[in-house]
């Protein structure tokens, strides 16, 4: 089934230089594991393939029910060098959110995870 | 010594209020921390990567200046709550001019007669920029930390040179019987746990608390980000954000603390509003160094402890490097950024064609950028191409940023925005602010050195 991040996470991104990191957590503990098991390093380079420049790292915190992700390149220069309006990476943690993932029936029901999603067009994948 | 909120004893509690969260921050904080409720610390964080640079140009012009002047007015806003009632404060206000800072809060205390009970520490030691030459000859390159480039490529450029201090002179200041503490390129996190450490005599290897306190700062540093402000989770269900409360640490020897604020305040402090707040500016998890000690985020524990309250415990810690990072800035040219709207119908195509009309005009002048960046506001601006297509919306915002060596050729380029108003594409508007200003870009150098390399002092003003 297809579940959006957004109704399984919150998150908060920030910038370390060129560096945007985006702090991924579960809204709630149980749903954790399908954070870890589905939120992959290959589904999130995936995802922003085209928006950033350099490599994604990714990081574990079992104890926060949380991932962070380190997105190199992602800020035109970061700090007083770049020119975008997000300059700081402060809302790649909403372009995170848009993501999707597919997570198999079972594991969705056994998690408790909320409602399938109808609405296909509310995120895109680069390749669509 | 005054007498602490929290009672004596084991159980006894330290409080330590963040008052501001970075140079800009809200005016009203400190002194709603001061008197919402009791608290011991008021530690107040004004520096951030390039503030230091911004500070060195104001020295230069004022030898008087360099440090962050809305403490001073934050100070004054507090000082019934320091003469009165024993609230020491700690701030990273001294900027490159801690010294100076310094007297212009004596004169605020000497203003309203209290100075009799102030006595202001002031910690130094962290400017490199005077001693820059002699340490790249003695083999400190600085070499910069994301391209490993040595500092002397762009050495005639630099600006200011601050290494990043820890706790030690804090809590010496602390010791010595200061009660406002000025400091300048302190860590954000010191700010916190100096105080934490000072009132439990934590070892200098007691590093599970140590990193304790790193989290506590952790934590507040960034004032109202973990008590309800730019929380996503429930952002609707959020109370009163207009009032919203700033956080308290609630400290304990043992190292385990509560993120409170004061009643009556707004905001919310949740496991979910501190999550967030802690994967903030995160790097590896397992490593956050810090002058004193590297923290393991991954050994942080919360819990609610009733409505408003998140305790905190299981933190550990390990020894810190031998290096100290050192915060650079150096001028790096010019930019700057204009914008126009675009109305209905098709605002983005129109956008688009003075984009291109845009760029023809800037080559066929021979200007030549390092960097232009277009940005459709409304559109892409944020989410780049992860939007989706829109659905004609009813405005775009064009936004055109260029960024090069050559000041004229930046200066030449906010020349070109207004025109586009009467002889670009139609159902354009929203140029009422003016011609765009052209910035000098200052640049942030990150670099480490040897902690030997840096010795910090304390004075206390009597």
């Amino acid at each position: 089934m297809k579940v959006r991040l957004l109704d399984i996470a919150h998150a908060r991104s920030g910038d370390k230089g060129d560096t945007a990191n985006v702090g991924v957590i579960a809204l709630e503990p149980r749903w954790y594991p399908i954070l870890a098991r589905h939120l992959t390093l290959d589904r999130v380079r995936e995802h922003f393939r085209g928006e950033i420049d350099g490599p994604v790292e990714r990081y574990e915190l079992p104890n926060l029910h949380a991932l962070n992700f380190l997105l190199h390149g992602a800020l035109d220069g970061g700090g007083t060098l770049s020119l975008k309006t997000d300059a700081q990476g402060k809302v790649y943690s909403t372009a995170m959110l848009r993501m999707v993932l597919d997570v198999p029936d079972g594991e969705a029901r056994a998690a408790e995870l909320p409602g399938v999603t109808s609405s296909p067009s509310f995120t895109r994948s680069p390749k669509e | 010594m005054s007498t602490r909120t929290g009672g004596e004893g084991s159980a006894r509690i330290v409080r330590v209020a963040s008052g501001q969260g970075f140079w800009g921050d809200w005016l009203e904080a400190p002194r709603r921390q001061a008197e919402g409720g009791p608290i011991d610390y008021l530690m107040l964080d004004y520096l951030a990567e390039v503030t230091m640079s911004i500070l060195q140009k104001q020295k230069e012009r004022d030898p008087a200046m360099g440090y962050a002047r809305d403490f001073i007015g934050a100070v004054e806003s507090v000082l019934p709550a320091i003469a009165e009632r024993g609230v020491r404060i700690i701030a990273n206000a001294g900027g490159v001019n801690p010294r100076a800072c310094a007297a212009a809060v004596r004169a605020v205390a000497h203003k309203h007669n209290v100075s009799d009970r102030v006595r202001i520490g002031v910690v130094t030691g962290d400017d490199l920029l005077p001693r820059l030459d002699a340490l790249i000859a003695s083999g400190h390159p600085l070499a910069n930390m994301e391209t490993g480039e040595p500092l002397s490529t762009v050495r005639d450029r630099v600006l200011s040179a601050n290494a990043y201090i820890g706790s030690v002179p804090i809590v010496e200041a602390l010791a010595r019987g200061a009660n406002i503490v000025i400091t300048g390129r302190s860590t954000d996190t010191a700010l916190t746990m100096a105080p934490l450490r000072h009132e439990f005599g934590w070892a200098a290897d007691d590093w599970d608390r140590l990193a304790a306190g790193i989290v506590a700062g952790h934590i507040i540093e960034c004032g109202a980000q973990c008590s309800g402000g730019n929380c996503l989770a429930d952002w609707r269900t959020i109370p009163d954000l207009a009032n919203v409360g700033y956080p308290i640490v609630e400290g304990r020897a043992d190292g385990t603390f509560v993120i409170a604020k004061h009643p009556h305040t707004g905001g919310r402090i949740s496991v979910a509003s501190v999550s967030e707040q802690l994967v903030y500016e995160m790097g590896d998890p397992k490593s956050y160094i810090t002058p004193d000690v590297i923290a393991d985020f991954t050994s942080i524990h919360l819990e609610q402890d009733g409505p408003d309250r998140v305790r905190v415990f299981g933190i550990t810690g390990a020894p810190p490097t031998d290096k100290l990072k050192v915060s650079i800035a150096y001028r790096a040219g010019f930019k700057a950024v204009g914008t126009l709207v675009y109305a209905w119908p098709d605002a983005l195509a129109k956008a688009q064609l003075a984009d291109r009309v845009l760029r023809e005009r800037l080559d066929n002048l021979g200007l030549r950028f390092d960097h232009i960046l277009t940005e459709f506001v409304g559109v892409s601006a944020t989410h780049g191409h992860l939007a989706g297509e829109p659905h004609d919306p009813p405005e775009v915002q064009l936004r055109i940023g260029v960024r090069g060596a050559d000041r004229a050729s930046v200066e030449r380029f906010t020349r070109e925005i207004a025109p586009l108003v009467l002889n670009g594409p139609p159902s354009v508007t929203g140029f009422a602010g003016g011609r765009p200003k052209v910035e000098e870009i200052v640049a942030y150098w990150p670099a480490l050195i040897d902690k030997t390399q840096v010795q910090t002092a304390v004075e206390v003003l009597a």
